[in-house]
């Protein structure tokens, strides 16, 4: 089933403020089993210049997964057709514990292809003086009737 | 923590092996808040055409990132990072997972970043495509090209 592409443009109101908090990164980075100091020690975050322990480079994921999660509902996508197709970050700076995000979603794509439809979403998450940090693209593929 | 690679133009980044089980996509699950049953269910899995329990994409780009870091020996090195979902790692319900390997090779030094280009494979086979990063480095080294 084709995903109506009269999505394409549209953006989401800005997410309520998510704040960073030292023990999810240290879950996070738990998860993944990295090891750089800087994740869970202040003081080596400190070293490098930031107030507070810094997240691994995937961890907007977090807050944009949930941001994103409005468009799968309205595009009436069944979660466990989904497979993940492309992702990518660009970071104005690390995200760092303490940090007060906030998420606003575009769809930028809707395409069908090989029986498959594609949705790709921009994530731009702010500081709550809206000074940009991160951009983040999910590029969702729902795979068709087998 | 390995020490960091010297930044040279073609330099062959060491390749990192990371070993993912069926606990690990649970905890994976967990802290990411992505709970889609592929990732955790065989039998909803194979239902969506898939040859079972698949590891997060986000969870295999995150062991990718471990590789980057650990490279440029600094937690804040990624500037940008993007890949392509191209096989899923299909994990085994057994002690040993699947194994994922990271190798990298530096494609340009410009202005104290440098361009890598990964190679993720999981059981031989190419698991991303496409899959680059914009490093952070300690001062790319002298003569490397676009710096003033």
């Amino acid at each position: 089933m084709a995903l109506d592409p009269s999505f394409v443009g549209r953006s989401y109101p800005p997410t309520p403020p998510y704040r960073v908090g030292r023990e999810k990164i240290r879950e996070f980075v738990e998860a993944i089993g990295a090891t750089d100091p800087a994740y869970t020690d202040p003081d080596a975050a400190r070293a490098l210049g930031y107030p507070d322990v810094v997240a691994p480079p995937t961890f907007p994921i977090v807050l944009t997964l949930a941001a994103g999660q409005s468009v799968i509902d309205d595009l009436g996508i069944e979660y466990a057709r989904v497979v993940h197709g492309d992702q990518r970050f660009a970071y104005t700076r690390p995200v760092v514990a303490g940090d007060e995000l906030v998420c606003v979603c575009t769809v930028e794509e809707i395409m069908s292809r090989g029986g498959h439809d594609f949705v790709t979403t921009r994530v731009d998450v702010s500081d709550t003086a809206g000074a940009p940090v991160v951009s983040v693209w999910t590029r969702l593929v729902v795979r068709g009737d087998a | 923590m390995s020490e960091p690679q010297a930044w040279v133009e073609g330099q062959e980044l060491a390749a990192q092996t990371y070993r993912v089980t069926r606990a690990d996509l649970v905890r994976y699950a967990g802290a990411s808040g992505d709970f889609n049953p592929i990732h955790w269910s065989d039998r909803i899995a194979r239902s969506v055409g898939l040859p079972g329990v698949i590891a997060h994409g986000m969870f295999t780009m995150a062991l990718a990132g471990r590789a980057l870091t650990t490279w440029a020996g600094r937690a804040d090195a990624v500037i940008e990072y993007g890949v392509r979902f191209t096989k899923p790692v299909v994990v085994p319900d057994d002690d040993t997972g699947a194994e994922v390997v990271v190798a990298g090779v530096v494609r340009s030094i410009i202005d104290g970043q440098a361009q890598v280009d990964l190679t993720v494979t999981s059981g031989g086979e190419k698991v991303l495509a496409q899959a680059r990063a914009r490093l952070r480095v300690a001062g790319g080294s002298a003569g490397s090209t676009g710096v003033p």
